[in-house]
């Protein structure tokens, strides 16, 4: 009985301690080695230049389209939060399409965004959209 | 009464006051000039600013500025270089006597159409910041007298090897503070020497 309740309790700590992790740890490490560059590491980008990734409108509603924007770059003028930006940026096609989740997942729950959550197998369907 | 403590203490308050702030040394190297020893200056030059304009070594007569190397489709430090710069423009803006410079080293790409599109993003003023283009051998040498290295490098994500310090010029073309410009925390120490530079002009 004495070594269940101990053990209950070891288990209910570890939950404690794991629920106060940041969600996304490796997508968060991705998006400081290939994003943070140019989007800041607090997401908010450089000023008229480069968009924002917080609490940025066009990331809510494209979400199909990150990927495809990660791995091959994008050349045309988005407008982001009311502003257009044109600037290209340059493709990464050294990530994986886990490490694409990981990092799209990352930045949905990132500084206070809250954009929900991609599967893997999305990600796939929209790599394999814009390829052709 | 306990007068060794009390001596003690009083020394130890009177350490602790703040000296008078030290003039910022010269850091430019020195070069013999008809058999005597003198601090280099930067030398004469002469680009093209965002709006098209001549900006050369007289356009920053009588003033400090700070200076640095960039382009404006480089993936890697210079993003943050130029958040960094951005702060010193905003915290030194209504100082008529300190000026930015950002020189291009992708004079290829960055034409002054581009610079000035950049600089208007930025909505930072023309008069104050200003963004230039010219010779690309011109800009890279004189880069090495701003304590930088440009070296183009086709190898690299960038295409370009560049350091990316800040430095700080007085109205005698003489160095007097540099930075890393990605080091939030050694920009801000320079913003400090700025202000001590600022204070003697």
């Amino acid at each position: 009985m004495r070594s269940k309740l101990i053990l209950f309790l070891f288990s209910a700590a570890l939950t404690l301690v794991n629920c106060e992790r940041k969600p996304y740890r490796q997508g968060e490490i991705l998006y400081q080695n290939f994003c943070a560059n140019c989007h800041m590491d607090d997401g908010s980008g450089l000023a008229g230049n480069i968009p924002p990734l917080a609490q940025a409108d066009y990331v809510r509603q494209n979400q199909e389209r990150l990927a495809c924007i990660i791995r091959y770059g994008i050349e045309e003028e988005i407008v982001v939060n009311g502003k257009a930006y044109s600037n290209p940026m340059a493709a990464i096609p050294e990530l994986s399409e886990f490490e694409i989740a990981n990092i799209i997942n990352y930045i949905n729950q990132a500084w206070g965004n809250d954009y929900g959550y991609v599967p893997v197998k999305e990600i796939r369907k929209s790599l394999e959209e814009c390829k052709k | 009464m306990n007068w060794p403590l009390l001596a003690f203490m009083t020394v130890l308050i009177l350490l602790g006051c703040k000296p008078e702030e030290k003039p910022l040394p010269i850091l430019s190297k020195k070069e013999e000039v008809n058999g005597e020893m003198v601090y280099q200056q930067i030398p004469d030059f002469a680009f093209i600013g965002q709006d098209s304009n001549r900006v050369s070594n007289a356009t920053f007569a009588g003033k400090a500025y700070v200076a640095d190397f960039f382009f404006t489709s480089c993936p890697t430090i210079c993003p943050v270089m130029t958040r960094n710069m951005l702060k010193i423009y905003e915290r030194f803006q209504d100082s008529a006597e300190l000026l930015l410079l950002s020189h291009t080293i992708d004079p290829k790409r960055d034409s002054v159409g581009r610079l000035a599109q950049y600089a208007r993003n930025l909505g930072v003023r023309s008069g104050k910041w200003f963004f230039v283009t010219g010779d690309k051998d011109e800009i890279y040498a004189i880069a090495d007298d701003y304590f930088n290295v440009v070296i183009e490098d086709p190898t690299l994500p960038d295409g370009f090897d560049h350091s990316g310090r800040f430095v700080l010029v007085d109205p005698q073309r003489h160095i007097r503070a540099y930075c890393q410009g990605t080091d939030s925390v050694a920009v801000k120490k320079f913003m400090e020497d700025i202000e001590t530079l600022l204070d003697e002009i």
